[in-house]
């Protein structure tokens, strides 16, 4: 079987097994008797119900190649989990959605199988910054989706929505603001640094960092929750018991056309953009089944279908999808984001959570 | 019957299979994590084997000291508060009919059926300011207008109490259960009041389970990590919490380990400490 997999496979090869695929379909038996398979790990929940539901079937049906998807656990867990398994020559997923900064931690050992963008000509449709790369220029990961942070309010609370994120400092919201609990998955550094210093490049140096810790510490009487579950907050959000804070612009939106009186504000310093790659296991066997995967993610026409139906940001450029200014409104903006510094949370990961915590907790 | 001592290998065999199950759950990932503490955190990655005490310096500071402190104190809160509570509704409880007793215990099992997670998002609604408590305090006149009694030192221990309680119960019931009534009613005829005679006689006769129960229910509130994060405010988080940050999201395993076993420890010098005075206290 290994030879098999290891054959190139022509277009041809995979138009005919589109088709065959779609024989297979139908018949559900002879479907998990094929051989041309592929793990995909996806955030479990609502992420991965949404892909089995409108991406997954569609993709097995275009290539025949069947999808079995694995709920990854957010954090780092499914790192460590890959990484291990990796070690051991097993793969529990051959392509997982990884977090930018699990990327980079991923690239310290290897643990990506590099692209070839040749067998992923639909790469050069995405924005550059949605290509992951190692040091020496080989690729790591391809863009998946990317999601916004942004300032959300209740709205019978807060009947104007805020400009800024400045709003999180001004005195009046003491004990109002639900805020992300870890330094690495808040980003308010980021946010601090470009509010208040210009841009994220006033957190190059040290000096920098604790100029932002010192800023970032006047907000600590208007919080009351620090949260690591999201649920946790949005229900908060949704009764007014906690009514502003940082969450995710895709949930806000569809809590809110649910008719809870919720917004979401991109804050003219601009929302935080975070985005996860598709990344290959080096223990996976299934090299060219995750390039196909990987090439017909990278569709504007499939990013397009992820932004109506998942509600994620597209990582190809905006003129190459059919989004319209409603539907592209909805999952992002035109402010230009806060990109977050992904390399410091490599490079000081263990000062930053240090001096974070004391913040927080201390 | 007479007890014969175990004679040959094949006496020990009904002792293989528990001794098994202990070696392979319990101390194989202890004697694990105990290595992972000593390895060499590589930031930005993972970690390498070694043999380093860089991971239990980091967490001699005054600053983890104070984290240690407070959930060694939030544990024994919590277990005093049970046992207290525990003690005379147990011993109500076994003076019930046998139907009311099989009753009541049934409703105290389907609350132990309640995850840690449900149990913290009900106590953090029943606490709100939109939906919770202090609304039927303002609707009784008692108060001017709803209050938000949740992120509070309050609400993590009144989650915990919940929590633990029937755990509590479910272990002092057997031994009251089991306590001689004459006890009592010798107390009683020797002109002892009710109360009186449940302090003097029933607390002392039952010194040692209450002695257990404390230990078990400290040793259970100490593991509590998602209550003090739903209901508290981050000064209540438990060390717990920051090892879970640790392993979890900061994929920083020698140093959760480190973290760990410290507690580990910790919580052992303390329940040797307290079975060392009850040992003392009764040959006085």
């Amino acid at each position: 079987m290994d030879t098999f997999l290891k054959k190139s496979i022509s277009r041809r090869t995979v138009l005919g097994a589109g088709v065959m695929g779609a024989a297979v379909l139908a018949m559900p038996n002879i479907l998990r008797a094929q051989d041309k398979s592929l793990k995909v790990g996806v955030y479990g929940g609502y992420f991965k119900d949404s892909f089995d539901k409108n991406i997954f079937p569609e993709f097995t049906k275009a290539t025949g190649i069947a999808v079995e998807s694995v709920a990854e656990p957010t954090g780092e867990a499914w790192l460590v989990q890959l990484e291990q398994a990796a070690k051991a020559g097993a793969a529990p997923a051959d392509v997982s959605m990884m977090s930018q900064v699990a990327m980079l931690k991923g690239q310290t050992t290897k643990l990506w199988t590099p692209l070839d963008l040749a067998k992923i000509p639909n790469s050069k449709n995405l924005i550059d910054r949605f290509v992951n790369k190692y040091p020496d220029g080989s690729v790591a990961g391809i863009g998946a989706v990317s999601w916004y942070i942004t300032l959300v309010t209740n709205t019978d609370v807060y009947k104007e929505a805020p400009i800024s994120w400045a709003a999180f400092w001004d005195k009046a919201n003491a004990d109002k603001l639900g805020l992300l609990a870890l330094v690495s998955n808040s980003f308010l550094l980021e946010i601090t640094a470009k509010t208040f210093f210009g841009s994220t490049n006033a957190l190059d140096t040290e000096e920098g960092l604790l100029k932002a810790f010192d800023k970032l510490a006047e907000v600590k009487p208007n919080v009351r929750l620090w949260y690591r579950d999201e649920a946790q907050f949005e229900q908060s959000l949704k009764s007014g018991e906690i009514p502003m804070g940082q969450y995710y612009h895709d949930v806000t939106g569809l809590a809110a056309s649910e008719g809870h009186p919720v917004r979401s504000t991109f804050p003219k310093e601009g929302g935080v953009q975070d985005s996860g790659c598709w990344a290959l296991s080096r223990a996976s066997k299934k090299v060219d089944e995750a390039h196909i995967f990987i090439d017909y993610m990278s569709q504007p026409a499939i990013q397009a279908t992820l932004s109506r139906k998942v509600g994620t940001s597209p990582t190809v450029k905006r003129e190459l999808l059919d989004l319209s200014d409603k539907e592209f409104a909805a999952v992002s903006s035109d402010i230009e984001p806060i990109i977050p510094r992904y390399d410091l949370y490599t490079t000081k990961s263990d000062w930053l959570n240090q001096k974070w915590t004391e913040l927080i907790v201390g | 019957m007479k007890r014969e001592p175990p004679q040959s290998i094949a006496d020990y065999g009904p002792l293989f299979f528990p001794a098994g199950m202990l070696l392979i759950f319990f101390v194989v990932p202890f004697g694990t994590m105990i290595a992972v503490s000593f390895f060499q955190r590589q930031e930005g990655g993972f970690y390498t084997p070694a043999f380093v005490f860089s991971n239990y310096e980091r967490f001699l500071t005054a600053f983890f000291g104070g984290v240690l402190g407070f959930s060694l104190m939030l544990a024994v809160t919590v277990a005093i508060c049970c046992v207290v509570l525990a003690l005379p509704f147990t011993y109500l409880l076994s003076r019930l009919t046998r139907r009311l007793q099989v009753i009541w215990l049934v409703a105290l099992l389907s609350v132990l059926s309640l995850s840690e997670v449900i149990i913290g998002f009900a106590w953090s609604t029943l606490l709100s300011r939109t939906a919770g408590l202090s609304n039927l305090l303002v609707k009784i006149g008692l108060l001017e207008q709803p209050v938000a009694l949740f992120p509070s030192f309050g609400a993590v221990p009144t989650g915990m109490v919940y929590q633990a309680l029937p755990y509590t119960i479910l272990v002092l019931y057997p031994a009251i259960v089991r306590l001689d009534p004459t006890l009592m009613e010798a107390a009683r005829t020797l002109g002892s009041s009710p109360i009186r005679a449940f302090f003097n006689v029933l607390v002392p006769a039952l010194r040692n389970t209450i002695m257990a129960t404390l230990i078990m229910v400290f040793i259970f509130a100490l593991g509590s990590y998602l209550l003090p994060q739903i209901l508290g405010r981050p000064q209540h988080w438990t060390l717990s919490v920051l090892i879970t940050d640790q392993a979890i999201y900061q994929s920083n395993m020698p140093f959760a380990a480190a973290m760990a076993v410290f507690l580990v420890l910790v919580t052992l010098g303390l329940v040797a400490l307290t079975l060392l005075i009850g040992r003392k206290g009764e040959k006085a």
